[in-house]
């Protein structure tokens, strides 16, 4: 049997590696996703004080170390039983509406637009960030990157450190706003909010309005029948600070609606011998393989999934940007893996709208920043929702608030199995008997995990658009039969 | 000693991922773990040394300026990128020459000043052992310094270096009081070695 191994792919954060058997006549016969890494951040939080977790962390990524500083914050708050003066929790919420502007600007125009703007099968040394400024102009190039940067501003004014904040301990935050700061920051939201319109009308523009893209979008070997899980309010509008988990099946009607400290009765993990990330599915439903469908337990954590598992969104502006999705997709839920695109920029919009809000929450320059911690610590959850999905911290203190457990559910690790089964699908349809498997074909199979923007830190590791690659194709001795170099 | 604790992973097979495993279609890898973590000097020949978990924007900058305006580079295994001072000469807290602690405290224990030393406030910050040139944000931010930045210039061991400093502020003389005030400090191998255990005299340093 022939194979083809993708390794290292690299627009994520860590590594991964495509492992892509073909059947004789060159069709796909499988194809496996693997993490060959372990981190071990649960192991070596053990020991450590509470409140020095949300600083330890952030050094998990450079892309979304802000959600793990917001659920390691709120996981010590529950440990101590505590909560935070509504000042302090309208600080965070206001550091975390910033945290997902620069993140979802970062992966739009750096990661997914190249895709879209210059082509899927574009010649590699344009499908870039380059690539984009050229299509779009440097005018909007210079945009984006000044956009970011003004998020990034906000997150260091209240974090302290740019990347890895400190502005959380148990029971508030360390750091308040002033009457001036406020005001600036409702500036930046302004700004925000007219650089997200400029966004969505861009994806209109250049994706929607054309019939290719739909196609591909809609038509495209780039759909998996999954199940959907998002946080939710009180509303069940989209949240990503705070509330409820709420997933609902494949066809949209709800499943379960819980409080994050239940979590383990919903979702369980499950371990392959080929890879060192975990599998998490539902638990009531159980692990049918790697399957999609309505009696499988896989389901996805994706601005996607988070729109599907909502109502609507708590912002004017995106809610109708929500509603004009659904009804151009075909109604709710969409199950188009592309769409996480579209659903990723209505959620920058909601992020910028809401920032805006809180900015003129008369609660936002309070001075009370901390709720004195009087109980005796013990154990605590705190879910928030990542950029990549839902992201679950657990503690487990002794009485003195030193960790002797510690159990995370990462963004990107609820999307494994459907990450796998997006892999193999695209794969399926793209490298076929007679087909070429140039540069062209292996971007639109990268696309299906591009989808998911798993974290890759654009930032520190390889030029966007870049990815350094490897293919070699192997008799069914395991000789060495065509090897493709893409670096 | 474990708590009941509810477990995410269901796993009654005990399943360990293994560096090689047979699957219908083929053999697939993964790379084995070591029982060690080694700093990067001991695994391959280091040019220079760029201190931050990441490096500060404004250092990269000096550094990339260095190279492409084809400046005279420094000696090879040099610490670049960062200054040649430690946090507390950069730092702008304010700070008594008269640093005496009779308890320490966990920054969730004491309501910071947001103005004052945090060693003086009796808080562990790294400060004294950490190498400037973040631009001390984290204490900007009201939370002290763990020493991401990496040992001070002249410091091998900042582990060491932090317990020496801790060592000069206790303000006792009685060797029964001095382990009471050193018993407060919560997680010292934690707090003191956060991001340089791997490389101390503790381990498995090679000198």
């Amino acid at each position: 049997m022939k194979r083809i191994t993708i390794d290292p792919i690299t627009r994520l954060e860590g590594h991964g590696k495509i492992e892509i058997f073909l059947k004789d006549d060159g069709d796909v016969e499988n194809v496996y996703f693997q993490v060959p890494e372990l981190r071990g951040f649960e192991k070596f939080c053990e020991g450590r004080p509470v409140e020095e977790l949300a600083q330890i962390v952030t050094k998990i990524c450079g892309v979304c170390p802000g959600c793990h500083h917001m659920a390691s914050g709120k996981a010590a708050d529950a440990v101590y039983g505590v909560e935070p003066p509504p000042t302090a929790k309208k600080i965070r919420e206001l550091f975390y509406m910033a945290h997902f502007v620069h993140s979802h600007i970062a992966h739009f125009y750096a990661l997914a637009a190249p895709d879209f703007v210059v082509g899927p099968t574009a010649p590699a040394a344009e499908r870039n960030i380059l690539g984009v400024i050229n299509k779009v102009g440097i005018e909007i190039g210079t945009e984006v990157i000044k956009q970011r940067r003004i998020a990034q501003e906000i997150q260091a004014l209240l974090g302290g450190h740019q990347t890895h904040v400190v502005l959380n301990i148990p029971g508030g935050v360390r750091k308040g706003l002033t009457e001036e700061q406020r005001k600036d920051i409702e500036e930046k939201a302004k700004g925000f909010i007219e650089f997200s319109k400029f966004s969505m009308k861009l994806f209109n523009d250049v994706v929607l309005a054309n019939k290719t893209y739909v196609d591909l979008i809609v038509n495209g070997p780039y759909s998996l029948n999954l199940h959907s899980m998002g946080l939710v309010d009180e509303n069940n509008k989209v949240n990503f600070y705070d509330g409820k988990v709420r997933v609902v099946d494949t066809k949209g009607k709800e499943l379960y609606k819980y409080a994050p400290k239940d979590y383990t009765e919903f979702v369980a993990e499950r371990v392959e011998p080929w890879s060192y990330l975990k599998f998490p599915y539902l638990k009531k439903i159980g692990w049918k393989g790697f399957v999609d469908g309505q009696e499988s337990g896989v389901y996805h954590a994706t601005p996607l999934s988070r729109l599907n598992a909502a109502d609507g969104m708590a912002t004017p502006l995106a809610q109708a940007e929500y509603e004009k999705m659904y009804s151009t997709l075909g109604g709710k839920p969409v199950h188009a893996t592309l769409a996480m695109h579209w659903a990723r920029l209505i959620e920058l919009l909601y992020s910028s709208e809401h920032l805006l809000e809180l900015s003129r929450d008369p609660e936002i320059t309070g001075k009370e920043l901390r709720t004195p911690l009087t109980k005796t610590p013990s154990e605590g959850v705190g879910t928030v929702e990542a950029q990549r999905g839902t992201l679950t911290h657990h503690y487990v203190t002794d009485e003195k608030g030193i960790v002797v457990r510690a159990n995370l559910i990462v963004g990107t690790t609820n999307n494994n199995a459907a990450i796998c089964m997006s892999l193999k699908k695209a794969a399926q349809n793209i490298i076929k008997k007679g087909v070429k498997v140039d540069d062209g074909a292996l971007n639109m199979v990268e696309m299906a995990f591009r989808a998911y923007d798993p974290c890759f830190s654009c930032a520190t590791h390889h030029r966007p658009g870049d990815m350094p690659l490897i293919l070699i194709f192997r008799d069914s001795g395991g000789n060495i039969i065509r090897t493709l170099k893409r670096d | 000693m474990v708590s009941p604790y509810p477990e995410s992973t269901i796993n009654p097979e005990k399943i360990h991922p293994v560096t090689e495993y047979k699957v219908p279609e083929g053999k697939l890898e993964l790379p084995e773990f070591y029982n060690d973590v080694r700093p990067l000097d001991q695994v391959t020949e280091v040019d220079y040394y760029m201190p931050g978990c990441p490096p500060q924007t404004e250092r990269l900058l000096e550094v990339f300026m260095a190279i492409v305006t084809g400046a005279e580079l420094p000696p090879k295994g040099s610490v670049i990128g960062a200054l040649n001072k430690t946090q507390c000469d950069e730092c702008d807290r304010k700070k008594s020459d008269n640093k005496l602690i009779k308890h320490f405290y966990r920054p969730t224990q004491i309501q910071d000043d947001g103005v004052t030393c945090f060693l003086e406030q009796g808080v562990i910050c790294m400060g004294p052992a950490t190498r400037g040139g973040c631009g001390y944000r984290c204490i900007k931010g009201n939370a002290p310094c763990r020493g991401c930045y990496g040992p001070s210039p002249d410091v091998t061991d900042p582990g060491a270096k932090m317990m020496s400093a801790i060592g000069t502020m206790i303000d006792a003389n009685d060797e029964k009081e001095i382990e009471k005030i050193v018993a407060t400090i919560d997680d010292p191998a934690g707090t003191f070695y956060r991001f340089s255990l791997p490389g101390s005299i503790l381990r498995r340093k090679i000198l």
